[in-house]
């Protein structure tokens, strides 16, 4: 009986309160609607539209195109030119992110501990980052240029004889390439840096000093590294896959040469893609790309998150 | 001497003064409270002590050797932060440990891998784990050894950094309101856990707190500071009843001190709103301060205005306000007292032993009249 009269009770305040439910979740969706369809129009659809193109053979401007399954895969198994693009770019990031890294923390570091210009060194190192790559490029054109340029003019003060050609040599051309990356990235890693130094506590210094840490290294070690760790982590993922893009340095410096010894990823898709105009082909190169970058975040996301967030 | 010796420290930040020429000593093995509210430099003494700041001015020393010169890691004093100050990325064992193994173990032997060839190597090891494992047990966190501080309760963190402090045996225990982030109940609880581990250790302990009732219940000497000052220094009774300055009567006991502005006429009679007291001290402005618990009520007396009442459980509190001067008033009544109506008249009465008399510069000042201190003041 007292039941009876609790669920007779209860239950219109219980179907009122779905019904507010359901609208909130109405209103909700609404909200949502302009995020949803900008989210679709720009980034689903044409993500869709890529991995499609990817299994045909279309071509720019072809009247008929057919499907071709996994062939431009296959293709790309036995082009030489993508086998170099793909080492090559390999190369860079792994060139790239430990040095601009290692270099954008120290950056970070002695900006922290100095006391004065701190303003001015931040500005000085981010600089590259704001600044446009492609005009940029055309000072480093100069700078390392084999006889006009102001590096080696230096190089053979210091009594090199014959100083690479930085740019036009086979050897030094991704070296080359890859220390100006480091230099567009270091801004960018050394501000990441600042940020995570700042939020460390400084209790845990004081802590560490109580506790008998006696050198710098000392308290780097058992408080700033750790302590620093999700903004490393974070730090090397944005690094690898900002330097896996690198395209506009080696579009406006080398094209890709010589000898295609400067060739990467987003170099070849875009002469499949816009030079001979395979668009298909082109599409699977992104794919691959969009999968190393997938893959990147998911090595941050599932392997090392664990380990730097404690708690 | 033998504990820790604070001479003469001052301190300026820009034009503030942090600490003013501070003097105090702590035995070896006594507990000493600094107390005092937010901002009166306390903390700012205690960091001096442990070297993570430096004085302008003055000397520390610790069983009579000079340190304050030396580095916080050279001074064999263990600190026990507000906020535990914990490694997080460290589990429990490995936290107790950082204090033994800096000490302990040469550079080449903290490194990762390289240390483990070393000779002699393994031993030392061996001899942290157990100096750990005992101070772990001390405080009951042998099954918590294995877990990061991010899986602990705020009690449970707060007994790992008292581990870690007591693991090396310091010369010298400071605590920077180590209590303050726990909640009431823990807070009461861990107080004489606190007293137990220092009792304990025999460390001369110096803690600071803005919790008066930490100070008075903790302490062997309360020291109380303010603006930079230390005030006084004495037993926690003495604190109470007999302070010396009107700025330690009003800052500790709770609720407030009552405090009355009155006159001392040139024979140093003192009158209360033109009133006679027949109380007597040297001639000049005085205030005189007696704690709620000494007032009662009475049929004459200082003329007052009843306000309201908060009921406590073991007492009453009666707010009242001065009829002639409108001061505040407190009355502590036993909690089944009649309660006077909130605007009628109602006369004070206390003994003259319980009323405390400071002169125009907050300084104590001796009554007179030694005849007169347990005669009934009801100000005729």
């Amino acid at each position: 009986m007292p039941e009876a009269v609790a669920a007779a009770i209860s239950s219109p305040h219980q179907a009122s309160s779905r019904r507010l439910l359901r609208g909130e979740a109405l209103v909700g969706l609404l909200l949502n609607l302009p995020a949803g369809i900008a989210y679709g129009l720009m980034l689903l659809l044409p993500s869709l539209a890529t991995i499609l193109l990817a299994f045909t053979d279309y071509e720019l401007g072809a009247m008929e195109w057919g499907w071709i399954g996994a062939a431009n895969f296959e293709e790309m198994l036995e082009d030489r030119g993508f086998a170099i693009a793909l080492r090559n770019t390999i190369i860079y990031v792994g060139f790239v992110t430990p040095i601009s890294i290692l270099l954008g923390l120290g950056a970070a570091l002695l900006i922290e501990a100095g006391m004065r210009g701190r303003a001015l060194f931040r500005a000085v190192f981010f600089l590259p980052v704001v600044s446009l790559t492609v005009a940029m490029a055309a000072a480093w054109q100069y700078l390392l240029h084999p006889t006009i340029g102001p590096l080696n003019a230096f190089l053979r003060q210091l009594g090199v004889i014959s100083p690479p050609y930085w740019l036009s040599s086979s050897d030094w051309v991704l070296f080359s390439l890859g220390a100006i990356g480091v230099w567009e990235n270091i801004g960018y890693n050394m501000v990441l840096f600042l940020a995570g130094l700042s939020a460390i506590p400084r209790e845990l210094y004081q802590a560490a000093e109580v506790d008998g840490t006696k050198s710098w290294l000392d308290r780097f070690r058992l408080v700033t590294w750790p302590m620093l760790g999700p903004t490393t982590l974070f730090v090397l993922t944005i690094t690898m896959i900002r330097s896996i893009r690198v395209f506009d340095t080696v579009a406006v410096l080398t094209q890709g040469g010589p000898n295609k010894a400067s060739e990467v990823l987003l170099h070849t898709m875009y002469k499949e893609g816009f030079t001979f105009l395979r668009l298909g082909y082109s599409a699977a190169i992104t794919l691959v790309f969009l999968l190393m970058v997938l893959g990147l975040v998911w090595l941050q996301t599932k392997a090392l998150d664990k380990r730097v967030h404690y708690g | 001497m033998h504990g820790l010796s604070i001479q003469s420290v001052s301190r300026h930040f820009g034009e503030v003064r942090a600490l003013d020429n501070v003097s105090l000593d702590v035995a070896a093995g006594e507990f000493v409270a600094l107390v005092g509210p937010s901002g009166c430099g306390k903390s700012t003494l205690m960091r001096i002590v442990a070297g993570i700041e430096t004085a302008d001015d003055g000397r520390i020393s610790i069983n009579s050797r000079d340190i304050t010169a030396l580095r916080a890691a050279e001074r064999n004093v263990a600190m026990v932060f507000q906020n535990y100050a914990l490694y997080p990325h460290l589990t429990v064992r490995e936290n107790i440990a950082v204090p033994l193994a800096m000490r302990r173990l040469s550079a080449l032997e903290r490194l990762p891998l390289l240390g483990r060839i070393k000779p002699g190597f393994s031993q030392k090891r061996a001899a942290i784990a157990e100096d750990v494992g005992k101070s772990a047990q001390a405080l009951g966190l042998g099954a918590l050894l294995d877990r990061k501080p991010g899986q602990l309760s705020g009690g449970q963190r707060q007994r790992v950094a008292l581990a870690r402090a007591i693991v090396r045996h310091p010369d010298a225990f400071l605590m920077d309101e180590p209590l303050s982030n726990l909640d009431a109940a823990l807070r009461v609880q861990t107080r004489r856990e606190i007293v137990d581990i220092h009792r304990r250790v025999g460390a001369a302990t110096l803690y600071v707190t803005h919790d008066q009732s930490e100070a008075l219940t903790m302490a062997d000497r309360v020291a109380v500071m303010q603006a930079g000052q230390l005030l006084q220094v004495s037993s926690p009774e003495a604190i109470y009843h007999d302070p010396q300055d009107i700025r330690v009567a009003t800052f500790i006991g709770s609720p407030r001190i009552n405090v009355l502005a009155a006159e001392a006429d040139a024979a140093g009679f003192i009158h209360i709103a033109g009133q006679p007291s027949g109380l007597q001290a040297a001639p000049g402005p005085v205030s005189l301060a007696i704690r709620p618990e000494n007032l009662r009520l009475a049929s004459s007396g200082i003329a007052c205005r009843a306000d309201g009442f908060e009921f406590l459980g073991e007492s009453l509190l009666l707010h009242a306000r001065h009829g002639a001067t409108k001061e505040a008033l407190i009355i502590r009544l036993a909690p089944e007292a009649p309660r006077p109506h909130a605007g009628e008249l109602i006369h004070l009465s206390f003994e003259a032993k319980h009323v405390l008399v400071f002169d125009r510069h907050g300084k104590r000042v001796a009554l007179r009249n030694h005849i007169a201190q347990h005669q009934e003041m009801t100000l005729a």
